[in-house]
């Protein structure tokens, strides 16, 4: 059962019953579920959660729909791994990579995406939607599949073939909008208020958000149910940046942790869109919004929704935020893939290349147990890459050629 | 009639100038302030507009064309 107890506005405080609602009637603030967090403390223990399933599902306590119904393709429960080859390039001994590249359409948004779904079908939706540029699509074309709901899935008109195709094998009603990026972001709120979808990252918002907070929950029971010191985290919306700390903070709320969670968040981002980072290298609380350039697409929201709630919290943890170019984007994935051997999407890069500028600025000291979150999985973005990587050996099937072409990669010997 | 969610963001310029008192004379629209945050250097504001579909539409062109973003109230809805 769900411990879910209503919708709360973050800025008013006003309270709702949990229907499809993400703004506050009165203010238009943002609503978040709240929880009965005694009722969680009564009936769940560290015990009862790692005799759940090895999915984002053995949280179910914490998330607000009922896991009898759940639409589970096997999200979450991914690798921490203790990263000793890239913490030694970085001078962190104590770096961890939280992995979720392997969830089951190769990004994190399987989390979100299984929450969501769920509560759409426990609120009567019968299709499932949203609008993306990549993983997101790929996602609900997936979830909706499995559910056997029916998936619309707005995409912009010129997005690449392969990235189309991620979403297209699961067989949606794929939409191409022509128009630039704000013509398609105003038309898909106009769809998402007029039509009766779930639409998952509009008016199932709420539910959809809460899926990230596994991130946090995971992190911690992987630790040895501890939070790390310090997350390193992209930021695209900011809705993953917080709710991974909202986890960490519930786990202290109901007794599963036993100290109260100290970690500083810091926030990554790619130069050609970071109204976060922008905000706050200027010490301002009020983002502007950007027109997005950058090769992490993924990570290309201009007008944050939860925008002044990431500044809030670099604030209030002391962490701080970077923004990283593309070349060192592109560093940043190679760097990921020859140390710890992960292929990382674009948005990987930002998180390794803003790890690295977080060291060399200070911001992070060596002694931490850092966490950064790989959200993505590399083959989403080959072409990010491709020109980067040294070229294959090419050789005539003889040994001859093969040690000619071999021996002219070794380094020669400076002669004395 | 038709009501429709927005968010302003004001260029630095345009932080002293009666934008939305202009657009409420302009065009046939009531508008409603439910959220704002304005200092000297930008702002924002979240309003609701009320009126016809059509008339909605070209006072928020109008508005776009004097410098002002618009956005959906819940932010970037295309995700990646």
């Amino acid at each position: 059962m769900s411990y879910a107890r209503n919708l709360r506005c973050r800025e008013c405080h006003r309270e709702y019953p949990l229907e499809a609602l993400h703004v506050c009637e009165f203010c238009f603030g943002p609503v978040e579920v709240s929880y009965d967090y005694d009722a969680i403390r009564k009936n769940v223990t560290r015990q009862s959660v790692e005799a759940g399933p090895a999915s984002l599902w053995r949280y179910r306590d914490f998330l607000p729909c009922d896991s009898d119904a759940a639409i589970d393709i096997g999200a979450g429960y991914t690798p921490l791994i203790h990263a000793r080859n890239l913490g030694k390039a970085l001078g962190l001994p104590n770096l961890y990579i939280k992995n979720d590249t392997v969830n089951p359409t190769w990004s994190f948004k399987d989390r979100v995406v299984a929450v969501a779904a769920t509560r759409a079908r426990e609120l009567g939706y019968e299709k499932l939607a949203c609008a993306s540029t990549g993983n997101l699509a790929n996602s609900v074309s997936a979830h909706a599949a499995a559910a056997g709901m029916e998936a619309i899935v707005f995409i912009p008109h010129d997005l690449e073939a392969n990235k189309q195709l991620g979403s297209s094998i699961y067989n949606p009603t794929l939409v191409k909008v022509r128009g630039n990026y704000d013509a398609v972001n105003r038309l898909c709120a106009e769809l998402a208020g007029s039509h009766n979808w779930g639409f998952v990252n509009v008016n199932v918002r709420p539910y959809y958000s809460e899926g990230s907070k596994t991130l946090g929950f995971e992190v911690a029971e992987q630790l040895g149910w501890r939070a790390p010191d310090h997350c390193v985290v992209p930021i695209a919306s900011g809705s993953l940046f917080v709710k991974i700390r909202k986890g960490l903070d519930e786990l202290y709320k109901t007794g599963l942790l036993a100290e109260e969670p100290k970690t500083r968040m810091s926030g990554a981002q790619a130069t050609g869109c970071s109204p976060v980072a922008t905000a706050w290298q200027e010490g301002s609380m009020n983002f502007k919004p950007q027109r997005p350039n950058t090769i992490a697409k993924s990570l290309a929201i201009g007008n944050p929704a939860d925008g002044y709630y990431s500044l809030v919290q670099l604030r209030d943890t002391n962490g701080a935020c970077a923004s990283v170019s593309d070349p060192e984007i592109v560093d940043g994935m190679k760097l990921l893939a020859e140390t710890e051997g992960i292929f990382a999407e674009t948005a990987g890069g930002v998180t390794i290349a803003s790890l690295k500028q977080l060291v060399e600025h200070g911001k992070i000291h060596p002694d931490e147990t850092t966490v950064a979150f790989i959200t993505g999985a590399g083959f989403k973005t080959v072409e990010a890459v491709a020109e980067a990587l040294n070229p294959a050996l090419e050789i005539d099937a003889t040994m001859s050629s093969f040690e000619a072409a071999y021996s002219a990669l070794q380094p020669t010997e400076a002669i004395a | 009639m038709s009501v429709k969610r927005v968010r302003f963001t004001f260029p630095e310029d345009l932080i002293r100038e009666p934008v939305i008192y202009q657009l409420g004379h302009e065009f046939k629209v009531i508008t409603n302030v439910r959220m704002a945050d304005v200092d000297e250097g930008t702002g924002w504001v979240v309003l609701e507009l009320e009126g016809d579909a059509a008339e909605i539409e070209r006072s928020l062109a109008w508005a776009q064309q004097k410098g002002v973003r618009i956005d959906p109230v819940v932010g970037d809805v295309v995700e990646g």
